[in-house]
């Protein structure tokens, strides 16, 4: 029994760092309709600049704040720079161009900082709860982790749905001809959603961080993970991201827990494949096909 | 549909100019190497005054693939720029029998493909006299098969994989370091004499080395002690399954092959649950350097790097990077200081000086008339008679290509590495006996450079 | 009677004025099977001598340019000309070379055999998976291959005994038949071996993409309510596509193995899957002559940029990393100038050129006749 629990609380938090990612790809997909590959490279760098903020201030909040600011930066100045140019192209250009941003922004990192990853502080205590006597797998960290990506989706859902600014960017996305006819700034509102996709992303790196270590190539699974999740739940919905995301997380637990974690990445294809014949657009699909 | 004719034409152009650029970067050789005409798949001796391939009246070229970047990069990265360190230093002091050694540096990224690609670019097109240093099991087994029936020298492979130690099938492939069921069954005894009747739990690299080391420590502790056997995927960011697991059986020894990365991951979990069980971890996997500084902060100091892992019990068979005290770590100190300050002084430079100690080694045994099969010859007839940093004899013969025939017991202290105990020597057989070897380890030689 | 007759226009069949080259000139022109075993065999010829001008490495270079451009040409045209995008690509490779490995290494099969019964196997593998495919759209297609991707290569982790586990498989080479002569390196032979099953892969898809379901799978791709309107089966269509690019993709991954002589799970990671992905993208979408382009750049693009980096002897970390660096500037700085891909680039600087000679060429066959010109 104490199996099972340790299980589910290792898949509630694992999840909760691929519900992170997956939001930041979610916000990127609904702002632009396009996947961002290069999202756990970005989410890499705004980790490395807190480490270097918080190694020189000695203040964990201080780094981040200054993860999320870079994140709005660095979100910012792709979508002005790199993006905006392949925006009518074909999709699969912004693809190649999110690609090629990973492998430089990779290969930058490596440059600066070496192959070697170091540690990482996390917000709160890493020491499980003890419940009875036991020691759980959940620490007062991981509690932090999962309201923090709650806030992050309420908020996000928040803004789509009650802000006039979050139906702009929706409108921006689905038929931009006619929201700027409509007097939407387009331009604005992708940049916008890029700004802040990129400091979900910074959040969901700060937040993984501790775990998984900071290393050039250390987020790449993440990021498969959360695109996974993003998938399973849905591109176009963030509280389908965070579903996604635990459900992802639940069930690469148990099957590694109880079958091997040889198996665990047959399990994430055998689920999404499950979950997306029965719903093509993710367990949240908004919209269906329109079908003769 | 009738196609354009400016189509049509562009689409045969552009494969004839895809065909001439390919053909025109062939006809032109890039960075050429000392060897001189190209090799045929055969190999062979000399040309134009050469001995062999890749060697001229005042350079030896080798090659070596290695994981320079990727996730397999951390560490191994260091160890082939230490090597070309220990070389620049003996050609500073004359090279060997005149000629300088260089060492041409590939990166395959750990993907065999890549293994493949760059392994036959340095034989085919750079000409090198032989592979040194190949890291990786399932990179160099891929190119074991070629490199022996090209009979291309293929020295010291950085992988503890048995796949190396039969030297009647791979004649010219030679291991180095201990074999990862050596170590395993040293460790194993260890356990069996020093904890016996706890309960052990096991967690393990899911692949040559885990499953070597795993089979050596079977091969020692009773059975009926081994409570866990876990093992991960390389590639995994999450091991608490496992580490549960090895918890919830109740093993007070908690035996890992793991990678420096994933010892540190599992040592977080464990700390996490609240579990201390007593560590045993190869020596692949526990560098105070690299693991502490991965558990430096947690937990906002409530628990800092070393305490985390201070006490675990290891192996060595090199004397420790952290003992100044010995002549050797001054040496390849000082070695390192000059020809690559940019590295840490860790176990992965020490590994990579003293590797390339081996090689100088051989190459002043093979004589001044350097040929390919001299060298082989030359590592067969007296590769276990040869004293250097190393804490065991080798165990090369003809028939025997296995590199370091033991270790001694260590354990970690702080951010050190204190060895104890005797040294043991054994082979990878199951029911091979283990017993105690008794020879010092001889000082360095004044110059640092090994003499024939 | 003019004697001056354009011949098509004018001169009825059979008629003494009608030259029989027209007819030939039609032939080629409208017979895509004798056009396109035309340009197989003279790329044939093509190839075969620039491989004996090259030396064993540049040959194996050819080899795995060989094996790249089979699996970019079915891919290719499962992105470019039926709209579905694959990022799992590289576990159908896997598929076929997995297969290759055993049936030679295991079984004792001859190489032919082997390669294009697993070819097949990774194509009936494509069944399922291009069905359900064929109801996914946009990235929802993209994350489910790339899970396949991520997945399916675990399960050569599974089976050690079979599959050899992390380590792999190994297989012997292929020895050049003795006709061929005693100096006709190993590495040749490989090209030759590979260049072949990548000739067959380019005239089987040409004719397909030349072909009805070429144009249906067009249809497909620009508008699928309106094609399934036209009474075109959607959904069969598209796994059709995804079947031939599996085929393909599992003829690569067969190629891959002889050009190699080895397999790892390691080899087919999503990275993998990523490449193929970009070389379509970069060579030129939904062309044949893209998939040449982008196999080319698979190959030689990593080589130029390792050497540029080491002839600028940099420091340990940026040497290192200096190679991807530029890969990764090469991909976006290519997306920008050349959204169309280099083939589609060239088209475009062609037909540029085209228009400007336009003028100088004949000008008098647009302005409207005057005088007695006929």
């Amino acid at each position: 029994m104490t199996k099972f629990i340790d299980l589910t609380l290792n898949g509630v938090s694992t999840g909760a760092v691929y519900a992170a990612v997956a939001l930041a790809l979610c916000l990127i997909w609904r702002a632009t309709r396009i996947v961002n590959f290069a999202q756990g490279a970005m989410l890499m760098i705004t980790t490395y600049i807190a480490s270097a903020v918080i190694n020189s201030t000695g203040s964990y909040v201080v780094g981040f704040v200054v993860a999320a600011a870079a994140g709005l930066l660095m979100g910012v100045l792709v979508e002005r720079v790199l993006i905006r140019p392949v925006e009518n192209a074909p999709p699969l250009n912004a693809v190649i161009v999110t690609l090629g941003l990973y492998t430089l922004m990779v290969a930058v990192a490596g440059m600066i900082w070496g192959a070697t990853p170091r540690s990482f502080p996390s917000a709160f205590s890493i020491r499980g709860y003890d419940i009875g006597g036991t020691r759980i797998l959940f620490a007062p960290n991981d509690t932090f982790i999962v309201l923090v990506v709650v806030a992050i989706a309420l908020g996000l859902a928040a803004l789509f749905r009650f802000t006039s600014l979050g139906l702009q960017m929706r409108a921006a996305a689905f038929k931009p001809e006619v929201a700027q006819l409509l007097g939407v700034r387009v331009p604005r509102m992708f940049t916008l959603g890029w700004g802040l996709a990129a400091v979900a992303g910074a959040i969901a790196g700060v937040l993984v961080a501790p775990s998984v270590f900071l290393g050039p190539n250390n987020f790449d699974p993440i990021l498969i993970s959360g695109f996974v999740a993003a998938v399973l739940g849905g591109l176009d919905s963030p509280p389908g991201a965070v579903i996604g995301g635990v459900v992802l997380g639940l069930a690469l637990s148990y099957v590694s827990g109880y079958e091997g974690s040889a198996l665990a990445p047959l399990a994430a294809l055998a689920i999404l494949v499950l979950v997306l014949m029965i719903r093509p657009g993710g367990l949240f699909s908004v919209t269906s096909e329109r079908r003769v | 549909m009738r196609q354009h004719p400016v189509r049509r034409t562009l689409s045969v152009l552009a494969v004839l100019a895809v065909a001439l650029l390919v053909a025109a970067c062939g006809s032109s050789s890039n960075n050429s190497s000392t060897g001189g005409s190209s090799s045929s798949s055969s190999g062979g001796s000399g040309n134009g005054g050469a001995t062999a391939p890749g060697v001229t009246a005042t350079s030896i070229t080798f090659g070596t693939h290695q994981p320079l970047t990727g996730p397999a990069a951390p560490g191994y990265s260091e160890i082939a720029p230490a090597s070309q360190a220990f070389f620049d230093y003996v050609n500073a002091h004359g090279g060997v029998f005149g000629r300088k050694i260089h060492l041409v540096i590939k990166n395959d990224q750990y993907n065999p493909t890549l293994t493949v690609n760059v392994v036959r670019q340095l034989v085919l097109q750079q000409n090198v006299f032989g592979i040194f240093e190949g890291l990786g099991t399932p990179t160099h087994t891929k190119v074991v098969g070629f490199l022996n029936s090209s009979k291309i020298p293929d020295m010291f492979i950085a992988s503890g994989c048995p796949c190396w130690d039969n030297g009647t099938s791979q004649p010219y492939s030679f291991g180095w370091q201990p074999n990862y069921t050596i170590e395993g069954k040293i460790l194993g005894q260890y356990i069996k004499q020093h904890f016996a009747g706890q309960k052990v739990g096991i967690l393990y690299q899911d692949d040559d080395f885990g499953q070597g080391g795993l089979k050596g420590i079977e091969d020692e502790v009773p059975a009926s002690q081994i409570v866990s056997k876990q093992p991960y995927q390389s590639g995994t960011t999450n091991l608490a399954p496992q580490v549960t697991a090895i918890k919830g059986s109740g093993a007070k020894v908690f035996v890992m092959f793991t990678v420096p990365i994933y010892t540190a991951i599992a040592r977080l979990t464990a700390f996490t649950l609240g579990y201390s069980p007593q560590l045993v971890v190869s020596n692949v996997g526990i560098d105070p350097l690299t693991v502490g500084s991965l558990l430096k902060v947690v937990s906002k100091g409530k628990a800092s790097g070393d305490k985390l892992i201070d006490g675990a019990i290891t192996d060595g068979y090199l004397p420790s990077f952290s003992d100044t005290s010995n002549p050797w770590i001054q040496l390849f100190k000082k070695i390192k200081d000059q020809y690559d300050p940019s590295a840490p002084f860790d176990g992965n430079v020490e590994y990579g000086m003293a590797n390339a100690y081996t090689l100088v080694q051989a190459l002043e045994a093979a004589g001044k008339n350097l040929t390919r099969q001299g060298l082989i010859n030359a590592v067969d007839t007296q590769g276990a008679t040869w004293k250097g940093p190393g804490l065991v004899p080798f165990r090369y013969s003809k028939t025997d290509h296995g590199g370091f025939s033991g270790v001694q017991m260590a354990k970690v202290v702080g951010s050190s590495i204190k060895a104890f105990g005797p040294i043991y020597t054994t082979d990878p057989s199951s029911g091979g006996a283990i017993s105690t070897y008794s020879g010092t380890q001889a000082p360095p030689p004044a110059s640092g450079v090994p003499s024939s | 009677m003019s004697t001056v007759a354009s011949p098509q226009a004018t001169a009825p069949p059979g008629s003494p004025g009608a030259p029989r080259r027209v007819g030939a000139r039609r032939l080629i022109r409208e017979s895509t099977l004798l056009r396109s075993l035309g340009l197989v065999v003279a790329l044939a010829v093509v190839l075969g001598l620039i491989s004996g001008g090259l030396s064993p490495y540049r040959n194996l270079q050819l080899a795995y340019g060989g094996y790249f451009f089979a699996t970019l040409a079915g891919l290719t045209v499962l992105i470019g000309l039926s709209g579905q995008v694959s990022l799992g690509h590289g576990a159908l490779m896997a598929v076929g070379a997995y297969g290759t490995a055993l049936l030679i290494g295991n079984e004792g099969w001859a190489l032919v055999p082997a390669l294009v019964v697993s070819a097949a196997a990774t194509a009936v593998v494509g069944i399922p998976v291009g069905a359900a495919a064929s109801r996914l759209r946009g990235p929802y297609l993209a994350g489910a291959t790339l899970a396949l991707a991520v997945g399916l290569p675990a399960l050569g982790d599974q089976f050690p005994g079979t599959f050899g586990g992390e380590n792999g498989l190994l297989i012997n080479p292929p020895t050049p038949p003795s006709f061929l002569g005693a100096s006709f390196s190993l590495e040749r032979w490989q090209a030759w071996i590979v260049l072949a099953g990548a000739l067959i892969v380019l005239f089987l898809l040409y004719n397909v993409v030349h072909s009805g379901v070429g144009r249906t799978w067009r249809a497909v791709r620009d508008d699928e309510i309106a094609a399934s309107l036209c009474g075109v089966h959607v959904g069969r269509m598209k796994t059709l596509a995804f079947v031939i690019s599996a085929g393909c993709a599992g003829l690569g991954g067969g190629l891959l193995v002889v050009a190699t002589l080895s397999i790892a799970p390691s080899e087919f990671s999503l990275t993998l899957s990523l490449s193929l992905l970009t070389g379509v993208v970069l060579g030129g979408l939904g062309m044949l002559s893209g998939a040449i382009w982008g196999a080319a750049l698979l190959v030689l693009l990593p080589n130029w940029t390792s050497d540029l980096a080491n002839s600028l002897s940099l420091s340990g970390n940026v040497s290192d990393n200096l190679p991807f660096a530029v890969y990764g500037l090469i991909l976006i700085v290519a997306m920008l100038v050349w959204p169309s891909g280099i083939q589609g680039g060239l088209r475009a600087l062609a037909r540029r050129a085209w228009r400007l000679t336009a003028g100088m060429r004949g000008g008098r066959n647009r302005t409207p006749q005057r005088g007695g010109n006929a």
